[in-house]
């Protein structure tokens, strides 16, 4: 599963700064049909988590109300220089992870 | 005798008058300016644009095959997206950029063929794209591909399928107009392949061609069907000087 991690080159110590997200996914419903009319079972990534140096800073949990390549955008506040590590698991088991150094001016 | 000789100048005027595209270059707009407010800032905003995901994707395969013989691509693949279609002297056909690239990959480096509309392709495809974004689309309609153009240009205006319409009665004479809440654009391809709202993917240009005869009712040729590489040419002509947007967002 490829990502795409935006955050900013330098931040400023105790202000936020954003982190934007976009996994290719394809959040497959669980409602739709393929052309012999067998359900195609759903495929949405089920939990997402945001780790900066080790603490949680950002959680979130899709479902299949959640368009195609699912793009998040949320703020975190550093107090020092330090590592963001993203993962996520989808309803077939399959996990993905992304790493972000973060370097406060 | 001077009556007909005016007669063929006329006609020779009108033959050279027919070779000017449909909309003339001031006048070209991209899909873009079409777009509602949210699909162009989706575009504007790199880090925004889903299409790339599929750039990400199409630069790691090609640092892992391409660049052994290709090199950087963003010097060597400077510019080539915006001459395809382009007649291609070892497939003696005009070959679209997908199948120019397929055939690089299958012919010189001997790689497991992939198929059209493949995640793979298109991420290469998108890649390549790319590099040419902002320059003027120049395709070529001379020599031989001159035929592919030809049939390409009849395609565009024949009318096709159960609502018995051709291309040009949308995008050449009601452009700007309304089709339920859609604005009828110009039908450029020049951000293609793009990452189309509806598709909540990124698809080529031949997708979006499919998709519209669809809306005509009209029967879809399968893709990479030869139809389809004639119209693209046909497109790319007709939109030529008009700056290229891949990877473009479409609604």
């Amino acid at each position: 599963m490829d990502a795409r991690i935006v955050v900013p080159p330098k931040v400023a110590r105790n202000e936020p700064f954003e982190v934007r997200v976009q996994i290719r996914h394809p959040m497959e419903t669980g409602y739709r049909t393929d052309d012999n009319g067998k359900s195609i079972p759903r495929n949405v990534i089920r939990t997402f988590t945001c780790r900066y140096d080790g603490e949680l800073v950002f959680a979130a949990q899709l479902s299949s109300g959640i368009a195609a390549n699912p793009y998040l955008r949320y703020f975190v506040t550093a107090r020092a220089s330090g590592e963001l590590v993203f993962e996520w698991v989808d309803d077939a088991g399959v996990r993905g992870s992304e790493r972000a150094a973060v370097t406060v001016a | 005798m001077r009556l007909l000789v005016l007669w063929l100048v006329s006609a020779a005027a009108a033959c050279a008058a027919a070779q000017e595209p449909p909309i003339p270059a001031q006048a070209l707009r991209s899909g873009l300016s079409f777009a509602g407010a949210d699909v162009r800032a989706m575009q504007a905003d790199d880090a925004e644009n889903p299409g790339f995901l599929w750039v990400t994707h199409g630069e790691a395969l090609w640092q892992s095959g391409c660049a052994s013989c290709h090199g950087d691509a963003r010097t060597s693949m400077r510019g080539v997206a915006a001459r395809y279609p382009a007649y291609d002297e070892a497939a003696k056909s005009v070959l679209d950029l997908a199948a120019r690239i397929e055939r690089c990959r299958t012919e010189r480096a001997h790689a497991a063929p992939l198929a059209r509309e493949s995640e793979d392709l298109l991420a290469l495809e998108t890649y390549v794209a790319l590099q040419s974004r902002g320059m003027p689309g120049n395709v070529s309609i001379d020599g031989p591909a001159r035929a592919s153009f030809e049939r390409g240009q009849a395609f565009y205006h024949r009318r096709h399928g159960q609502m018995n319409l051709a291309c040009t009665q949308c995008h050449d004479q009601n452009y700007g107009k309304r089709l339920y809440a859609e604005t009828i654009s110009q039908g450029h391809g020049n951000a293609f392949p793009a990452y189309r709202l509806e598709w909540q993917s990124l698809g080529s240009l031949q997708r979006r061609i499919r998709a519209c005869l669809f809306g005509v009712r009209a029967q879809m040729p399968p893709p990479g069907a030869p139809e389809l590489t004639d119209v693209e040419l046909y497109l790319a002509w007709r939109a030529k000087g008009l700056p290229l947007e891949a990877p473009g967002v479409r609604r």
